[in-house]
């Protein structure tokens, strides 16, 4: 099976990816980490203001194998999350990158990504080599 | 055997509605043979074997002298001096020195067939179809928990109407090469091959028993919802007699029961199940049944709180959410033959 890494993304090694517009990134799971958990069943996500911490836990993702705890890429405050996906958490892997993803934090500080993987290192990574 | 081929729910849904096969050969497989075997048999199991007519089984626990369960087994009975005995994976050695330690090898060959033979669960409403077709005797007599020496492509078979998953089929233990083949077969003609995971899924909504996980050394066939196969008043002396007769007149202190939480979140192994604010029990195995679409579980709560009914809250990292304890099995099939 092999995965999309798309480039515009940066990534951690426990799986998030987040996309950064602007002051606003947008957190998901990635492809990977979806085909992994297999059927997903629960999505735990903070409330709209609810702040995040770079590296800390910020939610959990179920499937019938497993649940797994979500780690923030970035410190901020949520301005939007994904309801849909909260009601429905299996469409999550009809498109991860998509229509898939979980939350919009207003970050403070754009630098906070630099060490955060790029696709390649990320892909790298997933694929062992 | 993979946690899953395709996905655990569509897997789980196949063998609801068509037919799955699991590759169980990790199983114990012993074949025993040799004079007054039954008899012996019947001193470390609670169940009264006497019952059994040859090509019937018995599903019951091994028990240790504190009425513990050592493992839970089928016994397939063969004739007067034969039976065979399926066991499970992570207790095949445990199995074996109990057994031989507590049988009399003057009279009763024990033979470890566990690397040389494979099993194979084909399970569902339509399995026996699937499967008739490669076997040379008819399958339709066959009673649930009844089984037969015959063959597959020829070479030598043993078939039980037996699975782990609450519905119809049959388990086929074969040389490996014929494995293979009847896999293939079975394949082609659109069996779901299905992993681990629906496996558990799929026992877990039949409420049957995952030893290791529910069950275990320390807890007793009593506790665990298992009275049915403990025959104190047909049977005389056995492993254990003493603990369950007391537990029988005095009452058990804790039981196995069933829990339905609303959500979606899953009570899984190890989670705390409280009354009132109070940790009074814990969740064996828990899971979001794909058949009812809401999540269930086992957990061993006081007696006085295991009654049907019951409102209970579980404890789903640091949250209380409420349970309330259900009927067991969560799911019974609708073909009533397999409950003959």
């Amino acid at each position: 099976m092999s995965f999309e890494y798309p480039q515009d993304l940066r990534y951690l090694d426990s799986h998030e990816y987040v996309r950064l517009d602007g002051d606003i990134a947008t957190i998901g799971i990635t492809e990977f980490a979806v085909e992994e958990l297999g059927d997903i069943v629960f999505l735990e996500l903070p409330e709209i203001n609810g702040d995040l911490t770079k590296g800390e836990r910020f939610g959990t993702i179920e499937s019938v194998k497993a649940v797994e705890e979500l780690n923030s890429p970035v410190t901020g405050i949520v301005v939007e999350r994904n309801e849909e996906l909260i009601n429905s958490p299996e469409t999550v892997a009809d498109d991860p990158y998509g229509e898939g993803w979980f939350l919009k934090v207003r970050v403070n500080h754009l630098d906070e990504l630099d060490d955060t993987l790029t696709a390649e290192e990320y892909a790298a990574m997933v694929e062992g080599d | 055997m993979p946690i899953q081929f395709s996905s655990i729910t569509r897997e789980h849904e196949a063998v609801r509605t068509a037919a799955g096969m699991f590759d169980i050969s990790h199983m114990g497989k012993f074949s025993l043979q040799g004079k007054n075997l039954l008899s012996q048999l019947q001193h470390l199991v609670p169940s009264d074997l006497n019952r059994l007519h040859p090509g019937q089984a018995q599903y019951t626990v091994l028990l240790n002298p504190q009425g513990g369960i050592i493992d839970d087994i089928i016994i397939y009975y063969q004739g007067p001096q034969k039976a065979f005995i399926i066991v499970n994976a992570v207790t095949i050695a445990k199995d074996k020195t109990w057994l031989l330690q507590h049988l009399d090898l003057n009279t009763i060959q024990f033979q470890d067939l566990s690397p040389a033979k494979v099993l194979i669960a084909i399970q569902g409403p339509k399995a026996v179809s699937y499967l008739q077709p490669w076997v040379s005797t008819d399958l339709t007599p066959v009673k649930p928990f009844g089984h037969l020496e015959t063959t597959i492509f020829g070479k030598p078979a043993f078939l039980a109407r037996t699975g782990y998953t609450g519905e119809d089929g049959f388990e086929v233990l074969v040389d490996p090469e014929v494995g293979v083949e009847l896999w293939q077969y079975l394949h082609n003609a659109g069996v779901t091959p299905c992993g681990l995971g629906a496996r558990d899924t799929l026992r877990l909504e039949a409420a049957m028993a995952l030893y290791g996980q529910d069950i275990d050394d320390t807890t007793t066939p009593l506790e665990a919802g298992l009275g049915w196969l403990v025959h104190l008043d047909s049977k005389g002396d056995f492993m254990g007699r003493e603990i369950l007769a007391q537990q029988k007149a005095s009452g058990v202190k804790r039981r196995l029961v069933g829990l339905q939480t609303s959500g979606r979140n899953i009570a899984r192994h190890g989670y705390p199940v409280l009354a009132t604010g109070e940790v009074l029990g814990a969740v064996t195995s828990g899971t979001l049944s794909p058949t009812l679409g809401h999540p269930i579980a086992l957990a061993y709560v006081p007696t006085h709180l295991a009654t049907i009914g019951q409102q209970l809250e579980v404890e789903i990292r640091g949250q209380a959410y409420p349970a309330i304890v259900v009927k067991r099995p969560f799911y019974r099939s609708k073909n009533r033959a397999i409950y003959e």
